[in-house]
């Protein structure tokens, strides 16, 4: 699904310049879960930026089934976005002003998907992860695990075959940090979809048969837990 | 989703949206309020114009001289009361020379003509009253240059009445042109061209009720008894002769036998009126020729003062209004942009595309511009009416010293006094300006949101976090 090679990612130019990414390089097969580990700071976010379609890289090449993102143009990036990535983020990221429902149904509109369709589709995704019941409530109504699971759901409406999420337990407390972890993984299994999790939470990480630590711009493949 | 994402947004930020499209609407109020008062004030001038020369006149032809010489006299005849007075004066209106009929055929036959009538403005003098035991003094005032000055000088006042008429002799072969199209017929009838020769007049309604006079009676002037066969109301207060004669009858009164001092010319169409003053011009280069358009240059009094202040205070003040609403809905927009890059930022992370995330910013300046329109319209059309209620009439003085014509007017000789009420008037396609200017206000805040907007990256979705 991905290969990046010896991929740099640099902030600013001259003597201020930040080295985000040093020369990663990775391999992602279809369908795996995958966390990236690693302390703030560390790069964790650009990687998922570049993995997404929503920055390119300095040098080397990130190659996306095949393409290489940094070729593409800003519309193809969009489209690609549109239809084969789902993104989770770890502040939610739901517009305050739509209801649960009508979160959802955003992820469908780049898709063209109209009307009585596109609601039909949200509350299904809605009713996956469990949250039916409170559709036409705003944000704000929500609590933080009911916002995230709107946040999946969007994710997951557009049927994408790449889920990537940014810290996704970050925002929330213990009880529901599982519950949300739970359900990606739950999601993983019946979707067959590619998961990408970046946490620095180690009982997060646990959960993923692959792990990986981002230090100081480089990726280090972690022994699988046992081996 | 367009729509209801729109309108939550907006739900959200109500007081801002508020702030808003209440600036945009008194903005566009002003320039509404404004606008119909200039038009109102346009329409008074035409009014004000129709009245003095008719609707049907594009051009006014005169020739600046000093006044014929007074043709009638203060004469007390030798065998009346000499303690006893009832006379008539008439001179041709000062500061205009008099000029051979046949001009108005010549000018007619011009390029760019339609038609041309000639008329005779008089004024009548009116003396009535009791003279005093000292006898006349026959000899200075047959002499005197200003008869009104010289018999006021010798008789007391307030034993002999002095009374100013205008007299206009109008071409009854064509009444569509000239002083008596600008008249509303309100009882009889207006002349024909069988009249010419006849004793008849038509007289001014206010005049013929002051005078007590009706349809039917007749009217001594000059040692002539006219009758009266109609009754005419000016378009404007103020505007028009008070008695109207036919042309000869008028010459006859003066002494000026196939004289006239004013040719009234109507133009092909409005486009040509310039080739016509051309042509006339050319054709007498002693002549002075007034359009329309220099005759409102010359009016003078509150109506220009009304023309001035909607012209150019009202228009600045509301282009600074205008100025002023759009930038505060183009900051105000910018701001709450602003702090929407984390959504903004995610919409485009989820596959928006940059057009239509501009699109809905867009939308919602466009909506905030037609609510501030909508309001504004209503905001506008409220002052014209309050304008129209509140406003005097307005009056427009034209001074015929300046080689202007017109008939002279009651009291003054020199210059007439016209007063119009002020309608502002809100047409629907001032509606449709004040609609396309709301938008463009909504669009120009709206294009600096949305290019805020569409330089905000989707990793902005995430740059927050870190």
């Amino acid at each position: 699904m991905y290969e990046l090679n010896d991929v740099t990612k640099r902030y600013g130019n001259g003597r201020g310049s930040v080295d985000a990414l040093a020369g990663v390089d990775l391999s992602i097969g279809d369908g795996e879960f995958v966390a990236i580990q690693g302390p703030t700071g560390q790069g964790k976010s650009t990687l998922l930026q570049l993995l997404g379609g929503m920055d390119r890289q300095t040098s080397g090449t990130v190659v996306y089934d095949g393409r290489e993102l940094g070729a593409l143009s800003e519309g193809q990036l969009t489209r690609l976005r549109a239809h084969d990535l789902g993104f989770v983020f770890q502040t939610f990221n739901l517009i305050p002003t739509l209801s649960s429902c009508e979160n959802v149904e955003t992820a469908l509109v780049p898709l063209g998907v109209h009307g009585v369709e596109r609601r039909r589709r949200a509350e299904e995704a809605l009713a996956e992860v469990g949250l039916s019941h409170r559709a036409a409530h705003l944000p704000g109504e929500l609590s933080g695990g009911e916002q995230q699971r709107t946040a999946i759901a969007r994710a997951l409406v557009k049927e994408p075959r790449v889920v990537l999420a940014d810290e996704p337990t970050g925002n929330l407390d213990q009880e529901t940090r599982d519950e949300i972890v739970g359900l990606l993984e739950e999601l993983w299994t019946t979707h067959g979809v590619t998961l990408i999790v970046v946490t620095h939470d180690d009982l997060v990480a646990m959960r993923a048969p692959r792990r990986m630590r981002l230090e100081a711009g480089r990726v280090h493949e972690e022994l699988p837990m046992g081996a | 989703m367009f729509f209801r994402y729109l309108a939550r947004e907006l739900r959200r930020r109500s007081k801002q949206a508020l702030v808003v499209s209440l600036g945009l609407a008194v903005g566009i109020g002003l320039v509404v309020a404004v606008t119909a008062m200039a038009t109102g004030v346009q329409q008074a001038q035409g009014t004000v114009l129709h009245s003095l020369y008719g609707v049907g006149t594009d051009i006014t032809v005169t020739r600046s001289g000093t006044g014929g010489p007074p043709t009638g006299r203060f004469q007390v005849g030798a065998g009346s009361d000499r303690k006893r007075i009832s006379r008539d004066q008439v001179l041709t209106s000062p500061g205009q020379a008099s000029f051979d009929a046949s001009e108005a055929d010549t000018i007619a036959k011009l390029d760019g003509v339609a038609g041309g009538v000639g008329g005779l403005d008089l004024s009548l003098i009116h003396l009535n009253g009791k003279l005093p035991k000292i006898s006349f003094p026959r000899q200075g005032a047959a002499s005197a240059g200003a008869p009104t000055a010289q018999s006021s000088a010798v008789v007391t006042p307030g034993q002999l009445k002095v009374s100013t008429s205008s007299v206009a002799g109008i071409d009854t072969s064509n009444v569509s042109i000239g002083p008596l199209s600008a008249t509303q017929l309100a009882q009889g009838r207006t002349f024909a061209p069988s009249d010419a020769k006849r004793d008849v007049a038509i007289l001014d309604a206010s005049f013929a009720k002051q005078k007590g006079l009706g349809v039917g009676d007749t009217i001594t002037i000059g040692g002539t008894s006219f009758t009266i066969v109609g009754i005419t109301s000016p378009s404007a207060q103020g505007a028009g002769s008070d008695i109207y004669l036919p042309l000869t009858r008028a010459q006859a009164l003066a002494h000026a036998k196939g004289r006239i001092n004013t040719v009234y010319v109507k133009a092909t169409s409005s486009t040509t009126i310039a080739t016509a003053k051309h042509a006339i011009m050319q054709a007498d280069p002693n002549a002075t020729v007034s359009t329309s358009s220099d005759l409102a240059k010359q009016v003078t009094g509150s109506l220009s003062s009304a023309s001035n202040l909607a012209s150019k205070l009202g228009s600045w003040l509301s282009i600074a209004a205008l100025v002023t609403a759009v930038a505060l809905a183009t900051l105000l927009t910018l701001a709450a942009v602003g702090r929407r890059v984390r959504e903004i930022g995610t919409l485009k992370a989820i596959g928006w595309r940059t057009r239509r995330v501009v699109g809905q910013v867009m939308g919602e300046t466009l909506v905030l511009g037609l609510i501030g329109g909508a309001v504004g319209i209503g905001l506008g059309i409220a002052g014209a009416w309050i304008v129209t209620k509140v406003a005097p009439s307005l009056t427009a003085t034209v001074s015929s010293a300046q080689g202007l014509v017109g008939p002279p007017g009651t009291g003054n000789p020199f210059s007439r006094t016209i007063s119009v009420a002020l309608h502002a008037s809100v047409t629907p396609s001032l509606v449709a300006t004040a609609v396309g200017l709301s938008l463009a206000g909504g669009a120009i805040a709206g294009l600096f949101g949305g290019w805020r907007a569409a330089r905000m990256r989707p990793a902005d979705a995430i740059r927050q976090v870190v």
